[in-house]
């Protein structure tokens, strides 16, 4: 599948897999994340059923401390 | 636009504001200086003599609640503004009623933990509100890696990089720079809208 990921086109051998997948696949370990797919957030408790598919657009934000 | 313009537009609009720490009471000050009609300001904390690096507020000020010292530091500059403060901890089951009649929310907290809690709370239960995260400003220089982007109706001002850490702390110039650039987006939001 193809997705664009925070803008940038990027391909995978699956034909869709969960966001947890996703970040594993990416090594996206922060914590604290926001992810978007197709301008719908994502939320947290969702990661493991939340399928990202063939031209998705999906936006993940890392969250860091300090303000 | 002359500045009794934008003053005529912005006095009828209403700013939410996550927290009264470096980013939030930095990007207050300059708001009310502008002339937006209301603050709506929510922090739980009292001021240290540790946060006068960076944020607005006084070494007399030091034991105040934050929400009172803050609302007596704009008051000094502005009279005119109607600060509301709400001395709690916010959480996914007060944000949208305390925010409710802002046109932005300014997401000015310390912790990746908390800012999360407010933008995931503030996207699903508020999706039509404009929402502006500071994100990335600890340490000195890199003038150059602070930006500001959108996505959607949120607004990321920071570098997106430098978190904090001993070695690398929160201090004036780059929170000032971060917050003032939220003010920056607000007052832009709030001025297009209209």
């Amino acid at each position: 599948m193809k997705i664009l990921l925070n803008n940038i086109p990027e391909s995978f051998t699956e034909d869709k897999f969960t966001i947890t997948e996703l970040l594993k696949v990416k090594n996206f370990t922060f914590k604290m994340l926001i992810v978007k797919i197709n301008g719908k957030l994502v939320k947290k408790t969702e990661y493991d059923t939340v399928k990202v598919n063939d031209g998705d657009d999906v936006m993940v934000l890392h969250l860091i401390s300090g303000g | 636009m002359t500045f009794e313009e934008i003053k005529g537009i912005i006095k009828d609009k209403t700013v939410g504001i996550a927290g009264a720490g470096g980013l939030g009471s930095n990007c207050a000050v300059a708001l009310a200086r502008v002339g937006v009609g209301r603050l709506i300001i929510a922090d739980f904390d009292v001021v240290s003599e540790n946060n006068l690096n960076r944020q607005y507020y006084f070494f007399d000020q030091i034991g105040e609640k934050k929400t009172f010292a803050i609302k007596s530091n704009i008051l000094r500059i502005n009279p005119t503004i109607e600060v509301v403060t709400h001395d709690k901890m916010l959480t996914p089951e007060n944000i949208s009623k305390i925010f409710m009649d802002c046109d932005v929310i300014v997401e000015a907290f310390d912790h990746a933990d908390q800012k999360g809690m407010l933008i995931e709370t503030v996207l699903s239960q508020m999706p039509e509100m404009y929402v502006v995260v500071g994100l990335g400003m600890a340490g000195w220089g890199m003038n150059d890696s602070i930006h500001c982007r959108q996505i959607g109706k949120m607004f990321i001002c920071g570098d997106e990089v430098s978190e904090i850490s001993p070695e690398l702390p929160p201090i004036a110039p780059r929170v000032g720079i971060v917050s003032n650039m939220q003010a920056n987006v607000v007052l832009e939001i709030l001025l297009d809208k209209k």
